[in-house]
């Protein structure tokens, strides 16, 4: 019997839910003042939040899962028993659309199995992003899942028509790829996101001497760039290897992103896999350490100087873990100390930091002053010295448990 | 003496700015003022007109914290942004670069709350469509935590401006005809409204999206509070899936499925790979695979020789560079660029002639979005070496050129002064013909025009001999082992 669109969707939805990533940054700002329908402010909107805390933002959904790969950590591998589906390109740009008219979403994000070959089902995808354009005149954001090993006339047009394009290497390493998902190949993945890289570079405007009109005339591609993401604790992975792997995308591929993804049970298990799922904290502390990576100045040798035999700390954040086994560079003087120190004091993040040196210019910060600036004091007093505070508990050996979030904060997760 | 100032609920930055100019005029200090908002008018004097010819000046900072800090629902904004503003005009004119002082502390956490809260809006409006004779309209009730329907509505413009909308909230309505914005008195709670797809699709859907096995209460109740939840239509599903998550996980069937018939099918019929043209095709399949050494982990793909099986004349380069990893092919980066010029200039044709590199993958150290070029080892150097052994056996060219030391290390199995040694034919181990001249990084890497040119003309013409060199079939007198 023929499905209906909702169980379709019942089907594809669930399918689709094991990818991180819902970001709707970074698109190039545009609104349908002069036609069409939908706007990207660039900032991103979550347009509702489930149980599980995280955010809906696209309509995030499977053009099909029939897959003719068997990647072990997948429901949908085709030695799967799950149910089958797949939409027609109408029925995505009709859910699309109606979603969207009732301001649900701000805009669709397409991934799909692989059915009969790579190439035919990247060519059915562009056709979903093409109609919503050209079609309906669409301009809410797009965001298309890249298939290894599509050719690249493809992922031309997919880059023209999406605001972000994704390939997922799901694995950290070859060896996991090589064990869990045998038919994917580690040099197709990376040589794809090479050559999403290479286009995004071409098309990026020039910085300077060619002028507004040849800005304008330059074909957009993927304007809020590439992302990836990583499945955690599937397979035998150290924390150390796979930031190690994101750092090292991060350099090569320009990414905007790397989302990780905490395994967990998905119904339908493969033998291959562990039947428990892991921690959720183990997937915010890899978050954590990627902050740290990218907007604190951390190095990777840095990172891993946080880590124990190659994994973070649950209980404590890696910069706390980082700071604990660095005592001898604090107290910092809140007042004096620059900015890339006090970037390193747990605690204060990057707002809180530039709102200190702002402050301090006007004179010398006392220690309730900084409080009103940061929520993160509990963490951080130890650490600062301030016009009226210094800390005395810095050297103590209990310093971390008096510093850990209480336990039954943990038990939550 | 003291003033009584009257406001009402939602009054805009217009009323309080008129205010401001009427107190600061006559010096009156924010200890002499008492605030009433909504409520009957205050029993202390109104305050006198403006001084005539007063112009009120205040830092643009000042006004957007207005103009955020006025849709604020609080009543202690009034006292807090004329007390601001005396200080800013008497003696702490930086003032709002303190975001340490109390008062700005306060008066930037509700500029805060206000953005949050007109994001929210933007968020978790929904529309319901009703269908008309003149056309569908779409109808939203939304109920903000501060007056905030004014600075919202221009976004569903943007968005929606092809559709006839109207958001109703508490405080008042915005409309759209598709021409005009209009704001209107607040119309009566709907008590009920109805539509197909909030009620069907996208209950469907966010039913399904959420994971029960990631079940987080807490974290979806800090991004969308309780407050919210009344208008939207997803919300009521929440209790059930969450009292529901823990039993769905666990009827999970957690033993491995027995494949379907198709799986077996699928993998019989999964293609096997072309068989290669030609030897030199084979060559590179097989080194594509290559795993002898720890560098094809973080490179993207080896990058193999490149040039025509019958090429006479084979140039080595040390290892590929970023742009070549990201392309595949050799020299195509910056490096490549100089010495296709130099090929050119030299009246080679480059087409003609094999271009590689004595080790195949990028060697480098990821620094933020950048790779950092690094150097290979000479245990890297000797495990490649093989590559290119076989690479020169197929080709089996008239002159191997080796470009800068680690080609010139690869070709000889020794360390090679390259000022020495250029410019003069030598014969390699292998008793190939050989020259050596410098890497076209290298001149990239000088720092002035004058050493660039002198440089790039030596270059050039070292290619030249090459050129020469193969022209010449008979062995040169000259050519001494390397």
């Amino acid at each position: 019997m023929a499905l209906s669109l909702l169980q379709k969707l019942e089907i594809l939805a669930d399918a689709a839910k094991y990818d991180a990533s819902c970001a709707s940054s970074g698109g190039t700002r545009r609104n349908a003042r002069s036609g069409g329908i939908g706007s990207v402010t660039g900032a991103g909107i979550c347009h509702s939040f489930t149980p599980d805390g995280r955010c809906v933002s696209l309509l995030k959904i499977l053009l099909t899962n029939f897959c003719i790969y068997d990647c072990a950590y997948c429901v949908s591998r085709r030695s799967s028993n799950v149910k089958r589906a797949r939409f027609t390109v109408d029925e995505v740009v009709t859910l699309t659309l109606d979603l969207y008219r009732r301001n649900c979403i701000e805009g669709l994000f397409l991934s799909s199995g692989i059915a009969r070959s790579e190439d035919a089902t990247m060519e059915d995808m562009v056709r979903v992003a093409r109609i919503l354009r050209e079609e309906h005149g669409f301009r809410g954001y797009i965001h298309l899942k890249t298939i290894p090993g599509s050719s690249p006339e493809l992922i031309e047009l997919a880059g023209l028509y999406a605001d972000r394009l994704s390939m997922n290497v799901e694995l950290p390493s070859e060896r996991s790829l090589a064990t869990f998902a045998p038919e994917k190949s580690a040099v197709s993945i990376k040589r794809g996101m090479a050559q999403t890289r290479a286009r995004i570079a071409a098309a990026a405007p020039l910085k300077k001497g060619r002028g507004n009109i040849a800005k304008a005339r330059q074909p957009k591609f993927a304007p809020a760039g590439q992302s990836t993401q990583m499945i955690v604790g599937a397979d035998g992975a150290t924390d150390a290897e796979i930031i190690g792997a994101s750092a090292n995308f991060y350099a090569s591929y320009a990414l905007k992103r790397v989302y990780y993804s905490a395994f967990s049970p998905t119904g339908h298990p493969s033998a291959a896999l562990p039947h428990v799922a892991t921690p959720l904290l183990r997937e915010h502390r890899l978050y954590q350490t990627d902050w740290l990576l990218r907007f604190y100045g951390f190095s990777l040798a840095d990172v891993e100087e946080a880590m124990d035999c190659g994994m973070l700390d649950l209980a404590i954040d890696p910069k706390l873990a980082w700071a604990l086994r660095h005592r001898e560079q604090f107290p910092l003087d809140v007042n004096v100390a620059s900015r890339e120190m006090l970037l390193r004091v747990p605690g204060l993040g990057v707002r809180a930091v530039d709102r200190i040196i702002e402050s301090r210019r006007s004179g010398r910060l006392r220690f309730g002053e900084v409080a009103r600036l940061s929520r993160g004091m509990r963490r951080a007093r130890e650490f600062l010295i301030a016009a009226d505070w210094s800390p005395r508990k810095l050297d103590s050996l209990h310093l971390k448990s008096w510093l850990s979030p209480a336990p039954e904060q943990m038990a939550l997760l | 003496m003291m003033y009584g100032v009257h406001f009402t609920d939602d009054a805009d930055g217009e009323a309080f700015r008129s205010m401001a100019r009427c107190a600061l005029s006559h010096a009156i200090s924010p200890q002499e003022l008492t605030f009433v908002v909504g409520r009957s008018p205050s029993l202390f004097a109104p305050l006198p007109a403006p001084e005539p010819g007063y112009a009120m000046t205040a830092p643009r900072a000042y006004l957007e914290l207005l103009q955020d800090v006025i849709c604020h629902r609080a009543e202690d904004r009034f006292p807090l942004l004329y007390d601001v503003l005396w200080r800013l005009k008497h003696g702490e004119p930086e003032l709002l670069s303190r975001a340490s002082d109390p008062a700005v502390s306060k008066l930037s956490s509700y500029a805060g709350a206000v953005h949050r809260d007109i994001h929210k809006m933007h968020a978790f409006v929904r529309f319901h469509r009703r269908q008309s004779g003149s056309g569908d309209l779409y109808f939203a009730w939304f109920e903000p935590q501060h007056f905030v329907l004014r600075r919202a509505a221009p976004f569903f413009v943007d968005r929606f401006a092809s559709m006839n909308w109207i958001i109703a909230t508490p405080d008042g309505t915005a409309s759209w005809d598709g021409r005009e914005l209009a704001f209107g008195p607040a119309l009566p709670k709907p008590e009920k409204l109805e539509d197909e797809v909030l009620g069907e699709v996208w209950q469907t859907y966010y039913r399904t999206i959420f994971n029960p096995a990631r079940v987080n209460p807490q974290m979806m109740t800090r991004e969308m509070p309780k407050k919210y939840w009344r208008n939207l239509p997803e919300a009521a599903l929440i209790p059930g899936l969450v009292a529901k998550a823990q039993r769905r996980i666990e009827t999970m069937d957690d033993m491995p499925d027995v494949p379907p018939r198709f799986a077996e099918k699928i993998a019989l019929q999964r293609k096997p790979e072309m068989a290669p043209a030609d030897a030199l095709a084979a060559l590179r399949a097989e080194a594509a695979r290559c795993r002898a050494c720890p560098l094809h982990r973080p490179a993207t793909q080896t990058v193999f020789g490149e040039g025509p099986v019958d090429a006479r004349l084979v140039f080595v380069g040390e290892q590929p560079g970023d742009s070549e990893d990201i392309a595949g092919r050799p020299f195509v980066g910056p490096a490549g660029q100089v010495f296709d010029r130099a090929l050119s200039d030299a009246g080679i044709d480059r087409a003609g002639v094999y271009v590689t590199n004595a080790v195949k993958h990028f060697k480098f150290e990821p620094r933020g979005k950048r790779r950092i070029h690094s150097k290979p080892d000479i245990s890297e150097v000797r495990i490649c070496g093989s590559w290119l052994t076989q690479e020169l056996d197929l080709l089996n060219p008239d002159l191997v050129v080796a470009l800068g030391a680690t080609a010139a290390h690869a070709l000889s199995g020794r360390n090679m002064a390259v000022t020495k040694t250029r410019g003069a034919e030598l014969k390699w181990p292998d008793g190939r013909r050989g020259l050596v001249t410098v890497h076209p990084s290298f001149l990239l890497r000088l720092p002035d025009k004058g050493a660039q040119e002198t440089e790039y003309a030596k270059f050039v013409h070292d290619l030249k001999l090459a050129a020469f060199l193969i022209g010449s079939k008979r062995e040169s007198v000259h050519a001494k082992a390397a």
